[in-house]
């Protein structure tokens, strides 16, 4: 199942959240694949389900309300969606670990940076209490933290932000997973330390193979480490690509909007591209296609506001749902 | 009130402002140093222009903005808003200014009173400044509303039912009620998703030319302010390191932090180029500066006089627009 070069396959996933003003559809039939050693980028707006889709691949979507209600998700030779709970935690911090946006709320204020190193490498490696420290003082020194035999017993408080983010990614990779997952990790950093720290990731990334599963809202980080990339938009993927084809010719009229929106140091004009209105929320999602009422293009074509279009993969690896997009069938044209 | 003090036409002028913060320790909390959170900046913006300031976290930005407006009490230095001496004004010439300076924030969660209506929150700096009432009342802020993009029946709702960007109008329909001559605006956009940003940004623009407003305009974001700002003026521990136009700063960035924070934006030009020297090492602590320049462990041109005397900002000998202070670019 998982050769041809595929660590992780997701095929088909559904996440519903069970509130009480409805059933709201946080992920609707995401499928991607990552291959071994690469980086691959989920990549959308707040709330368009690229964390919830990431929870899902370690199954901490929180039930209730959440529930992952139909797909499969593949990794090494096995679904994680049939596991047993038991089964699943000896692949979680182990063959798939996991780093947040946050690192000052991640880590625990009460027990030293090593304690909180050891806790996971005892748990998934027969190795005793000093041998486990050792391993956990490597690990510190290996994501360039200075002086790592006498901060590996200080408290997160006593570090930087920048610093508490490599003790993160320290203790995800201290039982050398497959797949790193990385939700925001340089979010709350700033852009010189954001800088050292996906430096920090690609250098990793080449001494050991492991795959990164990288979420991220911002487009600049795709562009420069990221292989492969989908964008979500409203709790599906918009758009499936390789990142050079991707930038250089975008599919979907909200990738197009996106690119066209951001500020970057070479504009000089006197206003920017803008997408007009805002992204619709689970439970009011617009009929037809998800993006209609802000798209340039179909926002007046009957198609556009009353089907839906599925994402479809072309021959060159790309895929894109538009009813518009250069190549993408339109059997029945409605507008007769 | 009137100072001495030659504006020359600026509408803000602050000179030397420093803004220190005593660190106490021990039982009897005597004072055993100073955090340096602003140390001697100086800046001048022209009506209707904008300032950017930049900076990361901790550099002192925002707090060189609350100094301006009296929220943080400053230590010494001048801040001349329109001919009156900020830092010396009395309580009623300071309710003036008040209304004449305002801002907008970054959080659009945090800074709305989730219990009030939108009608109140944006009505209220006129009840208090103004002292305007009634239909009058509702008159002003449904022309604000409107101004800003949000419907008419905005006023009667409550601040969560919007989403961030809508939150962020309403933000500045706050900031702009009483027709204020300086806004300062703190990261307004960094909350914000990146499809929002640009409506927020292009308002931004828009109400100032409508309004002749003049901003002071505070980010992180290196892009954000090129294309908002004027001038842009560079931070990094309190001081500024280099000043000079947008344009100028972004083609012939000088000094060397400057030139690395732009190397360090992931940017999403398709041809790649090889990835600039990073740089080294993180924002030394601000409890305990490092002596002469506090760019000096980070930097790869220091020696000599680096770390002995911290640099004064100058201008470039050929461009007396562009200040920076580095020792390395005066030789």
């Amino acid at each position: 199942m998982s050769d041809n070069g595929i660590l992780l396959d997701i095929k088909g996933l559904c996440v519903n959240f069970f509130t009480e003003n409805g059933i709201a559809k946080a992920v609707q039939d995401v499928g991607f694949s990552v291959k071994k050693g690469e980086t691959f980028a989920l990549v959308g707006e707040s709330g368009c389900g690229k964390s919830v889709t990431a929870l899902s691949v370690m199954r901490l979507v929180a039930d209730p309300p959440g529930k992952i209600v139909a797909g499969e998700i593949h990794f090494e030779h096995r679904n994680l969606l049939e596991l047993t709970e038991q089964r699943m935690r000896s692949v979680r911090g182990n063959r798939i670990a996991m780093i947040f946006q946050e690192p000052m709320t991640s880590l625990n204020p009460v027990y030293t940076v090593g304690e909180q190193i050891v806790e996971t490498i005892r748990l998934h490696q027969k190795k005793d209490e000093a041998e486990a420290w050792e391993l956990a003082t490597e690990m510190l020194r290996k994501v360039g933290i200075p002086d790592p035999v006498e901060r590996v017993t200080e408290y997160p408080h006593q570090m930087s932000g920048g610093m508490r983010q490599r003790v993160m990614i320290a203790m995800a990779i201290s039982c050398r997973p497959q797949l790193l997952i990385a939700d925001e990790p340089t979010t709350a950093l700033d852009v010189t330390i954001q800088a050292q720290i996906l430096d920090l990731l690609d250098e990793l990334q080449k001494q050991s193979q492991m795959s990164i599963l990288l979420i991220t809202h911002n487009l600049g980080i795709v562009a420069e480490r990221a292989r492969n990339v989908a964008v979500m938009y409203a709790s599906k993927v918009a758009e499936l690509s390789d990142c050079k084809s991707l930038f250089s010719n975008p599919l979907h009229p909200y990738t197009q909007g996106l690119l066209k929106s951001l500020p970057h140091l070479g504009f000089t004009g006197k206003r920017l591209y803008t997408i007009p209105g805002v992204v619709p929320e689970p439970l009011r999602f617009p009929a037809g296609c998800k993006f209609h009422p802000r798209c340039p293009v179909g926002c007046n074509d009957k198609k556009c506001q009353t089907i839906e279009p599925q994402l479809r993969s072309f021959d060159n690896g790309r895929a894109v749902a538009c009813w518009y997009a250069p190549g993408y069938e339109r059997p029945d044209d409605p507008k007769i | 009130m009137n100072t001495d003090a030659n504006t020359n036409g600026f509408l803000l002028k602050v000179d030397d402002l420093k803004t220190y913060f005593p660190v106490r320790k021990g039982l009897l909390r005597r004072i055993v140093g100073y955090v340096k959170a602003v140390d001697g900046v100086s800046l001048a913006i022209k009506s209707a222009m904008s300032f950017g300031l930049v900076g990361e976290s901790g550099c002192g930005k925002t707090t060189v903005a609350r100094s301006v407006l009296r929220l943080i009490p400053a230590t010494s230095g001048k801040v001349i808003f329109d001919n009156i001496d900020i830092l010396s004004a009395d309580s009623a010439h300071m309710r003036d200014i008040r209304a004449a300076i305002t801002l907008v924030f970054q959080d659009p969660f945090g800074s709305l009173n989730p219990r009030m209506t939108v009608g109140n929150i944006v009505g209220e700096p006129l009840k208090v400044h103004k002292k305007i009432t009634g239909p009058d009342l509702t008159e002003h802020v449904r022309l604000i509303l409107s101004k800003v993009g949000l419907p008419a029946d905005a006023m009667n709702r409550y601040p969560h039912e919007f989403s961030g960007g809508q939150r962020q109008r309403i933000g500045i329909a706050r900031a702009l009620v009483l027709q204020p001559k300086l806004v300062i605006c703190d990261e307004p956009v960094s909350a914000l998703d990146v499809s929002i940003q640009s409506q927020i940004l292009n308002l931004l623009k828009d109400l100032q030319q409508e309004f002749s407003l003049t901003y002071l305009f505070i980010a992180h974001d290196l892009a954000v302010v090129k294309f908002t700002c004027d001038i842009v003026a560079v931070m990094y521990m309190g001081r500024i390191v280099e000043q000079a136009s947008a344009g100028e700063l972004y083609n012939t960035p000088l000094h060397p932090y400057t030139v690395a924070l732009m190397a360090a934006i992931p940017k999403i030009s398709v041809s790649e180029q090889a990835r600039p020297d990073r740089l080294k090492g993180e924002v030394p602590s601000i409890f305990n500066p490092p002596p002469g320049c506090p760019f000096n462990p980070r930097c790869q041109f220091a020696g000599d006089n680096c770390f002995v005397q911290n640099p004064p900002l100058v201008p470039v000998s050929d461009r007396p627009e562009h200040l920076v202070a580095c020792w390395h670019i005066r030789k």
